[in-house]
């Protein structure tokens, strides 16, 4: 396992932070809220391709080098820093690895070089209750002779307002709790029967609720096996949990920035409030939580590109040690700034708002400590 | 002999794994008891006599702290070598072959402050284990301020004389040598303290063991009453001990937390979550019934794994040079929540099996425990309070300011 980025990784770091900072400054996000944009944001999508983020963990030919889950990382650590709104999770991340786990050479051929160079956006249409479990898939995927027929309704679908083309996860076997009988579909929003209900959402990134009627689609529309579909969702949802706890470590850290700034300008009493020792030690256990965090994060994004056994177990513990981070600095971000943290002109409020959709995405730190116990045999 | 290319690296473990294969004995590749930690020193006990051959031929090699250098007895290896070396005595389960405040501390700091007859003198005895140091540093009335220490060192010409009391002296009844801090200048408080060396032997010593809650007495209140200590056994400079004691606590702080307070390893100690399965029992599923409990090992799992998962980063971080600023502070805060969880999670898994003190009704690795329990209680008051390495955190790594 390295902890150790290699130069081009670290290159690719200091690009991406000096882009959030300079392009993508919590500004652009209230900008984005306050014309109504609700998250969509083609211009910065146009930029991120330039840049080629789209296309970090896709090799320019089949088998060829890329940054890595390690370097996407470092991309959605930065944007995690400035809570950008931007495709990278569900299309950069998610699609493309959903495409190489388990998308036919047609498939991969057809859509990882326009994933790379940013001209389609995917979302995953998972969830269909306000919690996340990926097994109690209800939504049926029914054989019909030429493909399948599609219906069910998937709820708070992350870009899901304005993606080109959902991944949805349909039942093909069973019944809503079984792990076997799901399967995978590539589903185009156009197609006949997709209604997407686009979500105003705490965090002004937006989400759309999306319902499928009566969806066709062809056989040729199957990411990976059908009926054993979760062979590539558990592995898929493994490195969504991980790119979260990426960004939410990256927002997280951030939002710590923020206050020690606050911390170390703010004057009461005729003092610094950072010189308080009870606001002191409520820091260090802040930066004692951060630095294990980060760790936990770059030993799992690690682990993926190593391809090692513990991937499941890191995510877990990625994604639950972001989720606690994350809540408790943005809780302390808003308390410490006093009376400010309460107002929308300050930015406290932003992340604290954020925080809650990252922690409830791929699964809270709850669900994450639970699977983590299960994993370990108790 | 330098080996710095893969090549003579790859030499180099085979060579070391052939010297282990050949001097390690077989009884040192097995999990260590409690009772066979070998400390050292001119009264060193073997229960083990396998232990005495390992620590000698560990010893004569300078392998007991492979970096420092040859000149001194050290093993002179490169940081690859050593890392090879680590791998070799890790592949056959070997044993360290000794535990010293000498290996851990003293030798550290000596070797960056103290001068070259200084070092001639006492480093080897310490790779081989012959001396076994202590350390004067807590007074009644200077714990977790430590400058405030008051123990008086007069320049009496031709030696220093020394009148004061030490208190949680670790080992100090054990020892043969004491590294310790000294008040050199009584007008100024951090400028007037000196790091000094002395036998415990010295006529004016007198150790007394402190029994604890747990009921062992791991430490000691140590007096010296007109103690002569030859001038040549003052490290750096007269008023300048402060900085090698902080130093030294950083030594100090790394071995506590990279040991996180473990055992030694052959303990026979099980996981919370194994007494809570064996006492509580599990469901259909295999969790623990306790729905609760279960939740709260599995967060202190997860902060154990975070937590190794740091010193790994840090490790490797340094390893490639990168800064690694204080981290000993966050480490030891970490290391003593970490072990107290533990315990505590322990003792509640085990129920009443938890509490029994001594005798006849309790499984022999319980009552271990409960003695560990009481212990781990220490963790975030010795070696600086986690309240001390808090402000450490804060001032020195945030940048946030003294109260005014």
């Amino acid at each position: 396992m390295s902890f150790v980025l290699t130069e081009d990784q670290e290159m690719l770091r200091e690009t991406a932070m000096a882009f959030a900072r300079d392009e993508l400054p919590v500004a652009h996000l209230r900008a984005l809220r306050d014309k109504g944009a609700n998250g969509n944001d083609p211009a910065t999508r146009k930029k991120l391709a330039e840049l080629g983020f789209f296309g970090v963990i896709v090799p320019d030919e089949p088998g060829g080098e890329t940054f890595g889950l390690v370097g996407l990382g470092q991309i959605l650590e930065a944007q995690g820093r400035t809570l950008a709104a931007t495709p990278l999770v569900q299309t950069a991340l998610i699609a493309a690895s959903a495409l190489q786990l388990g998308g036919t050479p047609a498939q991969k051929a057809e859509w990882l070089p326009k994933i790379a160079a940013g001209e389609v956006t995917f979302a995953l249409a998972l969830d269909e209750s306000a919690h996340f479990s990926p097994y109690s898939i209800a939504t049926e995927a029914e054989r019909d002779g030429q493909g399948f027929t599609l219906n069910g309704l998937k709820k708070y679908v992350p870009d899901g307002h304005y993606a080109d083309v959902f991944i949805v996860a349909a039942r093909t076997f069973g019944e809503a709790g079984d792990r076997h009988g799901i399967s995978l579909f590539l589903v185009p929003k156009g197609a006949k029967g997709v209604t997407v209900t686009p979500l105003k959402t705490v965090d002004s990134h937006g989400a759309a609720h999306v319902s499928f009627d009566g969806v066709h689609v062809p056989q040729t529309a199957l990411v990976g096996p059908a009926d054993e579909g979760a062979d590539i969702l558990d592995p898929l949802l493994d490195r969504a949990a991980i790119g979260m706890a990426a960004e939410m470590l990256g927002s997280a850290q951030a939002a710590f920035d923020m206050t020690l700034d606050y911390l170390n300008n703010r004057k009461q009493f005729g003092q610094l409030i950072g010189s308080f020792q009870s606001l002191q030690h409520r820091a260090a256990k802040m930066f004692v939580e951060l630095e294990m965090t980060r760790s936990c994060v770059a030993a799992a994004l690690g682990a993926v590109d190593g391809g090692k056994a513990d991937v499941a177990e890191l995510a877990s513990l990625a994604k639950a040690k972001a989720g606690e981070l994350v809540h408790l600095v943005s809780n302390e971000c808003v308390q410490m700034h006093g009376g400010i943290g309460m107002t929308d002109a300050a930015e406290p409020g932003f992340y604290m708002k954020r925080a809650r959709v990252q922690e409830a995405l791929y699964g809270s730190a709850s669900w994450h400590r639970d699977r983590y116990a299960r994993l370990n045999g108790f | 002999m330098a080996y710095d290319d893969a090549e003579q690296l790859e030499a180099f473990r085979l060579d070391t794994r052939k010297w282990l294969e050949a001097n390690c004995p077989p009884s040192m590749r097995t999990p260590m008891p409690d009772d066979e930690v070998v400390w050292g020193g001119r009264n060193a006990t073997f229960k083990n006599p396998e232990s005495k051959l390992w620590l000698d031929r560990m010893g004569e090699k300078g392998w007991t702290s492979p970096e420092w250098p040859k000149e001194y007895g050290g093993g002179g290896l490169s940081r690859a070598e050593a890392r090879v070396l680590e791998q070799e005595l890790r592949r056959i389960k070997a044993r360290p072959p000794l535990f010293s405040f000498g290996l851990w501390m003293f030798g550290p700091a000596l070797l960056e402050f103290g001068n070259h007859e200084q070092k001639l003198r006492f480093i080897p005895d310490i790779l081989k284990g012959k001396i076994r140091w202590c350390q004067g540093y807590s007074e009644p009335g200077a714990g977790s301020d430590l400058a405030g220490l008051q123990t008086r060192c007069e320049d009496k010409g031709d030696h220093y004389l020394i009148n004061g009391q030490k208190v949680w002296t670790s080992y100090a009844d054990k020892a043969d040598w004491i590294f310790c801090l000294v008040r050199t200048d009584t007008s100024t408080k951090h400028e007037g303290i000196s790091f000094i060396l002395f036998d415990m032997k010295s006529p004016g010593v007198e150790a007394r063991p402190i029994q604890l809650i747990s009921g062992e007495s791991p430490f000691c209140e140590t007096f010296f009453t007109d103690v002569k200590v030859p001038k040549d056994q003052l490290v750096g400079r007269v008023n300048g001990g402060w900085d090698i004691a902080k130093r030294l606590l950083q030594f100090e702080r790394s071995s506590i937390s990279a040991g996180g307070f473990g055992g030694t390893g052959g303990s026979g100690i099980l996981g919370p979550e194994d007494y809570a399965k064996q006492h509580i029992g599990t469901d259909e599923a295999g969790r623990i019934l306790d729905g609760d409990l279960r939740g709260r090992i599995t967060d202190h799992r997860m902060y154990a794994k975070a937590f190794a998962l740091t010193v790994q980063r840090q490790t490797e971080q340094a390893k490639a040079g990168q800064a690694v600023g204080h981290t000993a502070s966050i480490l030891k805060y970490g290391a003593a929540k970490m072990n107290q969880d533990r315990h505590e999670l322990l003792i509640e898994a085990l129920g009443t099996e938890g509490l029994g003190w001594e005798g006849e009704g309790f499984d022999k690795n319980a009552k271990k425990v409960t003695r560990q329990w009481l212990r781990s209680k220490g963790n975030s008051i010795e070696g600086g309070t986690s309240e001390i390495n808090l402000n450490v955190i804060a001032k020195r790594v945030l940048g946030l300011k003294e109260h005014q």
